[in-house]
């Protein structure tokens, strides 16, 4: 799923000042899954900016929303009649949706209330790793299903580097070598001949890199 | 709903909850103490003042602790005075309080 | 001969090699590199100008290579793919090798977060073993990777690093192959203080042949104190100094460690002179430059060949 963290309440506060009559704006998707943007996060975040404005003496008023998903626009159509009621939209989606629900209703500010993160899948409750970077030219069938480009923090086709150690990055302790998971799995699935290759240089055009990326499914359109 | 009693103008939230160990659904009373300290650190970022949320355990038959909790509680509220959000109403101290039985 | 430097010279005739480093300042004080130049010249084959080590700036490796060479030494360029993709890698190596560097040592790099800037970009665009076989298809096919000619083949003598230290142990000489097959032609190792691990690494490494394919210069530091040696241990990946050695530079009284610290590492480079499959020794004296003379002299290397063109 796509992560992310809750923006400092200080921070969405500074971001909310010009307003009194906001929409928070949550999504089923992602965020949910992750705790960050969901139906029981939109009322707490709610709950708690008016609490904190109306302490400091300036009410707001909210309007508290949960979309199906914010990246698709047969769920942002709902909020037409509505939304140029309010002065601006906080929505907890990730940037995708965030940017979409802009895109869509030109004329409301769009304002982020969490910082998105990676893509990633849960370790536990509370604990979520990234795994995808979204590269374009997947190669997980040579490295044992583990990504070279994502879980090396240098992203190194033929690792580990001399900062491996007993298993961990040397950016951090808690962070485990790609590489040493990499090879472990070689040598579980029995193909460390996958090893000794060596890997053409990798191509970033198929990524961000390349510039904003897009698919266009002739079958589809 | 913690929240929610904090904008209906409580001055301060006691959440009760069986001893650590016995509850009847397991663990729900572990669960409550995680969700009292998320509030506690939200009102403590948004300057309401933490200690107005407390969460106590005890089991049904400890009566004379629940008067005594109660009492400590609520000196410690009027301690602290109206919240912040009852001061900006200007509605008087409210001397309210709500118990929110958890389980 | 791949590039015709000195350092591939005195190889190829059969010497022991001696190498060292220099670490450029963090400035442009172009006269702190000259002055560490000095006190390296005449002990060496060649010297290391390091590039952003620790990823900490400063004055580019490059630049530093151009005042080591200005003092009559060989320079030898490092250069990490941290910092540049390849299009910047071809131009810088395409520049060094006009200015007369004919040595270079392609690394990965330390992650940025150790430097003045962990919050600068992560480009890693090719690693260092795609940088190997990089600068050895312009060397040797002369074109670009992308096909088209150059103008002008860069000659380098092709080197990498290895750690036989780091984990996992099993995984170190399959690495150290790839960097063969990509084309290094010769190799420095990190500093040495296990020589029981080191001894252990270098069978591996012959099972494969690999001493003969590639130049094995074994890796020594100096040490100052027994605190550095303890730092070292603690602080520095990859790093792994036996209880024993320590203990040996601890016993002495402070003042007297410092040279405890040069009479070991003699010691160990007289060691590995007698090992099989070792071509020579980098001495890596970190802001001890002028102990080298001390030191190289001390384990009877002096005075360097010099081997006809």
């Amino acid at each position: 799923m796509i992560t992310g963290t809750p923006k400092p309440i200080e921070e969405i506060l500074e971001m909310l000042e010009p307003y009194d009559n906001i929409i928070v704006a949550g999504c089923f998707g992602c965020v949910t899954v992750c705790r960050v943007g969901g139906d029981k996060e939109v009322q707490v975040l709610s709950s708690t900016l008016r609490l904190a404005r109306e302490a400091a003496g300036r009410k707001i008023e909210i309007k508290e929303v949960c979309l199906e998903r914010q990246c698709d626009p047969e769920y942002l159509e709902p909020m037409r009649p509505y939304i140029e009621d309010y002065q601006a939209v906080l929505s907890i989606a990730c940037g995708a949706g965030i940017q979409f629900m802009a895109e869509k209703f030109t004329k409301s500010p769009l304002l982020p209330g969490i910082n998105t993160g990676f893509l990633g899948v849960t370790e536990r409750q509370g604990e979520w790793t990234e795994r995808c970077q979204g590269c374009g030219d997947c190669v997980l069938h040579l490295t044992g299903g583990i990504c070279p480009v994502t879980r090396c923090a240098k992203s190194i086709f033929h690792g580990p580097c001399g900062g491996s150690v007993q298993g961990t990055c040397e950016v951090d302790k808690e962070v485990k070598c790609g590489w040493q998971l990499i090879i472990d799995r070689l040598v579980t699935l029995d193909q460390m001949d996958n090893y000794g290759k060596l890997k053409p240089y990798k191509g970033w055009d198929s990524s961000r890199d390349g510039g904003p990326r897009r698919i266009i499914r002739e079958d589809m359109v | 709903m913690l929240l929610k009693a904090f904008e209906n103008g409580a001055d301060g939230v006691m959440v009760i909850g069986c001893l650590e160990g016995d509850c009847h659904y397991v663990n729900g009373n572990i669960r409550a103490r995680a969700r009292v300290e998320r509030v506690y650190n939200i009102l403590e970022q948004i300057n309401i003042g933490p200690e107005r949320i407390r969460m106590y355990n005890l089991s049904a038959g400890e009566g004379a602790k629940f008067a005594a909790f109660t009492s400590e509680f609520v000196t410690r509220v009027e301690e602290l005075g109206p919240s912040p959000i009852n001061l900006a109403r200007s509605n008087g101290p409210k001397d309210s309080e709500q118990e929110v039985q958890a389980t | 001969m791949k590039a015709g430097s000195n350092l591939e010279r005195v190889l190829e005739a059969g010497h022991f090699a001696v190498t060292a480093e220099c670490g450029p300042p963090r400035g442009a004080d172009g006269d702190k590199v000259l002055k560490k130049a000095e006190l390296v010249k005449g002990n060496v084959d060649a010297c290391n100008v390091t590039d952003n080590q620790t990823s900490v700036v400063r004055m580019s490796s490059v630049a530093g290579c151009m005042l080591v060479k200005q003092t009559g030494t060989e320079p030898l360029l490092q250069m990490v793919v941290r910092d540049r993709n390849r299009i910047a890698l071809q131009s810088d190596l395409l520049g060094a090798a006009a200015l007369g560097v004919r040595n270079l040592l392609c690394l990965s790099g330390d992650h940025q977060k150790f430097g003045d800037d962990p919050q600068a970009k992560n480009v890693f665009d090719i690693d260092s073993i795609q940088l190997i076989h990089l600068v050895k298809t312009m060397r040797d096919e002369g074109v670009f990777p992308s096909g088209d000619k150059l103008e002008g083949a860069p000659k380098f003598y092709i080197g990498c690093a290895i750690n036989p230290f780091a984990d996992p142990f099993e995984i170190r000489v399959p690495r150290f192959k790839l960097k063969i097959e990509a084309g290094a032609d010769f190799v420095q190792t990190q500093c040495i203080y296990n020589m029981d691990k080191f001894k252990r690494f270098m069978e591996e490494a012959k099972k494969e042949g690999l001493h003969e394919r590639t130049k094995i210069l074994a890796g020594v530091t100096p040490l100052k104190s027994a605190g550095m040696a303890k730092f070292m241990n603690r602080m520095v990946a990859g790093i792994e100094i036996p209880e024993e050695f320590i203990k040996r530079i601890a016993d002495e009284p402070k003042e007297k460690q410092a040279a405890k610290g040069i009479e070991m590492c003699i010691e160990q480079i007289q060691e590995i002179k007698e090992m099989e499959g070792i071509a020579g020794v980098h001495v890596m004296a970190i802001e001890w430059e002028e102990k080298l003379n001390e030191i190289v002299g001390g384990a009877g290397l002096l005075p360097r060949p010099m081997v006809e063109q």
